[in-house]
């Protein structure tokens, strides 16, 4: 497990270099000076501030070293001074906005694997019924529907015609003199839209996975044979195939990641949540660009994690990978 | 090639056409290319034409669809975005197809280093979240269509390559291959004549569904903001002004929203259709 383990976390240092060499990459994409694009477009830049991020980047050295120099301050987590006016290190407006966005997908994670996996299985036991056909049609229109039209519509119902709820932020205004109970119904309250948008954003696919992964393995011959000795279905579905059609959708735990830290911008935009994606939004909008470079990077690096807790939970519900077997 | 016409004829268009959810997919897609071809005649407006007199007009037998902030007619704006939506779908697919096909050839082909080296490169490019990646280039870049279609085809091509790749790792241990390598055909003829035409089926079902999921990424982009820009008509930017005038005018968002959700329908209907007729094994 351990030799494992460490094989494991062996094999991500090419990949962290992979990701700071495409993101340097992109930085360098640009026509002409980084710093030239970014102080045109934003008359808010001093010359000042110009020349400070002339010799951040140490633009007149040649790229090697410029990619060296930019690695070293990059491992110790320094990405520069954003451009907007507070001008505050990138590195700070991040990590305050990244509990945000992490929360509210783990909580949307767990929904959504808390949701697809019953529903998987049933459209799999049931196969070819009404009810099959009907989670199905779900499944169709869910990897149609776009998000943010979702997200539109459902703020227009609930928010603006019912006003059942609030359609932006996190908290009202004076929520923070409430009792904790009033004040953790009022946040519930707000993300209850954002995180079923985020939610069905992957539900669809991930039902039809365990859908699919479910009736494989009851095709298999073990199944047959457990049947064969006179099991109750309850046992045959839940002890034996289950079991075994949970591991492959173990795996998507961590191929997720991107998809929901990407998906993030958009729900945070519309529902005016200050995480990381609106972070970057505005970071996008306003070309502050040492700030969109970090996130850049620092989202990779939690889709590279997150890769890892999934790869390191995968090989502890099947004991072929931790022996190399397979 | 007589084999191939009648494999169509006699296999695959009977079990596709049995498929009414994939032959009503068929019909859509069909529908909108006649609908972006034929744009100036099916709608006698003109998409930018603005009318300050009939501002946010709410549907009516003048205005299928309403009027938007500028009073110009939704129903032809979104004709024309029809046009956008299939521009973009096919050029950025193009683009990803022809990388993640070459990737995935030489890394399967040839395997060794090339394989080590392509397959990193792939995990690295999966690492980033794809929405980042992109909105990080265009934020370098000025946003345009033609932009948009590049990165969304730059960014979405690993899923391909690792589907070629594994396609051509079990082609290549096939004994026609040996017996073309054994009369002394060379790499390329072997690749372009004997492993890619049997590669391709399951890159045309990636294909068909990657429109779908083209057209949705640069709806999102342009409903932020930084894809197809105003005066230029998308689904996306219509959709953004649906959100600043949510509670004066649903028809603003209802409709846009309906177009993309039955174009990304159809696209994803036709792909798996096409698919179910080439191997209904693959069925589920």
């Amino acid at each position: 497990m351990i030799t494992y383990l460490i094989k494991r976390i062996l094999m991500l240092i090419p990949l962290m270099f992979g990701i700071t060499l495409i993101t340097f990459a992109v930085i360098h994409l640009a026509p002409g000076e980084p710093v030239d694009m970014q102080t045109a477009m934003n008359p808010k830049v001093s010359a000042e501030a110009r020349q400070k991020m002339r010799e951040f980047y140490g633009l007149d050295q040649p790229l090697h070293v410029q990619y060296v120099s930019w690695l070293g301050r990059m491992a110790r987590l320094d990405f520069g001074r954003s451009f907007a006016p507070d001008n505050r290190p990138v590195t700070d407006k991040i990590v305050e906005r990244i509990p945000v966005t992490l929360s509210l997908n783990i909580i949307a994670l767990i929904l959504e694997f808390g949701l697809a996996i019953p529903i998987g299985i049933l459209a799999a036991v049931r196969r070819d019924t009404i009810l099959d056909k009907g989670i199905t049609v779900f499944v169709f229109l869910g990897f149609a529907i776009p998000t943010f039209w979702l997200a539109l519509l459902l703020m227009y119902f609930f928010g603006v015609k019912l006003a059942w709820l609030p359609i932006s932020g996190l908290h009202s205004l004076g929520s923070d003199q409430l009792g904790p109970i009033a004040w953790f119904w009022d946040l519930a309250k707000h993300l209850i839209l954002p995180v079923g948008i985020a939610t069905f954003g992957s539900l669809a696919g991930l039902s039809r996975y365990m859908r699919s992964t479910m009736l494989e393995v009851i095709r298999q011959d073990y199944i047959t044979t457990a049947r064969a000795k006179g099991l109750s279905e309850r046992v045959v579905i839940f002890r034996h195939a289950l079991r075994n059609a949970l591991l492959p959708v173990v795996t998507l735990l961590g191929f997720s990641l991107p998809g929901l830290i990407g998906g993030s911008v958009i729900f945070e935009t519309i529902f005016a949540i200050p995480g990381m994606g609106q972070l970057f939004y505005t970071g996008v909008m306003s070309r502050d660009y040492p700030l969109v470079m970090g996130i850049l990077v620092i989202g990779a690096f939690l889709t590279l994690i997150g890769n890892l807790l999934a790869d390191i939970c995968y090989s502890f519900a099947d004991p072929r990978i931790r022996h190399g077997r397979a | 090639m007589s084999f191939k016409t009648s494999y169509f004829k006699t296999i695959f268009w009977p079990r596709f056409r049995q498929n009414r959810f994939a032959m009503a997919g068929a019909f859509v897609v069909a529908g909108l290319f006649l609908l972006s071809f034929l744009a100036p005649f099916i709608t006698p407006c003109d998409p930018s034409a603005i009318d300050a007199y009939h501002v946010l007009l709410p549907p009516s037998p003048d205005h299928w669809m309403g009027t938007d902030e500028l009073g110009r007619d939704v129903f032809t704006r979104i004709v024309y975005g029809a046009r956008i939506s299939l521009k973009v779908g096919f050029v950025a697919v193009g683009i990803a197809i022809a990388i993640g096909t070459v990737v995935g050839l030489l890394s399967g082909y040839y395997g060794g280093w090339m394989d080590s080296i392509l397959m990193r490169f792939v995990d690295i490019m999966l690492c980033f979240p794809t929405f980042f990646l992109i909105l990080a280039v265009i934020a370098l870049l000025e946003p345009s269509i033609w932009y948009i279609m590049l990165i969304i085809g730059i960014t979405g091509w690993m899923g391909v390559a690792r589907l070629v790749r594994a396609e051509v790792l079990s082609i290549k241990e096939r004994d026609y291959i040996t017996a073309a390598r054994s009369i002394g055909a060379s790499n390329v003829r072997i690749i372009f004549r004997h492993i890619l035409p049997n590669a391709a089926a399951p890159v045309f079902v990636a294909a068909t569904l990657g429109v779908a999921g083209a057209i949705l990424t640069e709806s999102a982009l342009s409903f932020l903001g930084i894809g197809v820009q105003p005066p230029t008509p998308s689904w996306g930017n219509i959709l953004t002004s649906g959100k600043d005038y949510l509670e004066f005018a649903w028809w603003l968002s209802l409709f846009p929203g309906l177009a993309i959700l039955v174009t990304v329908l159809a696209y994803n209907l036709l792909g798996e259709g096409i698919r179910d007729a080439l191997d209904p094994r693959l069925q589920r």
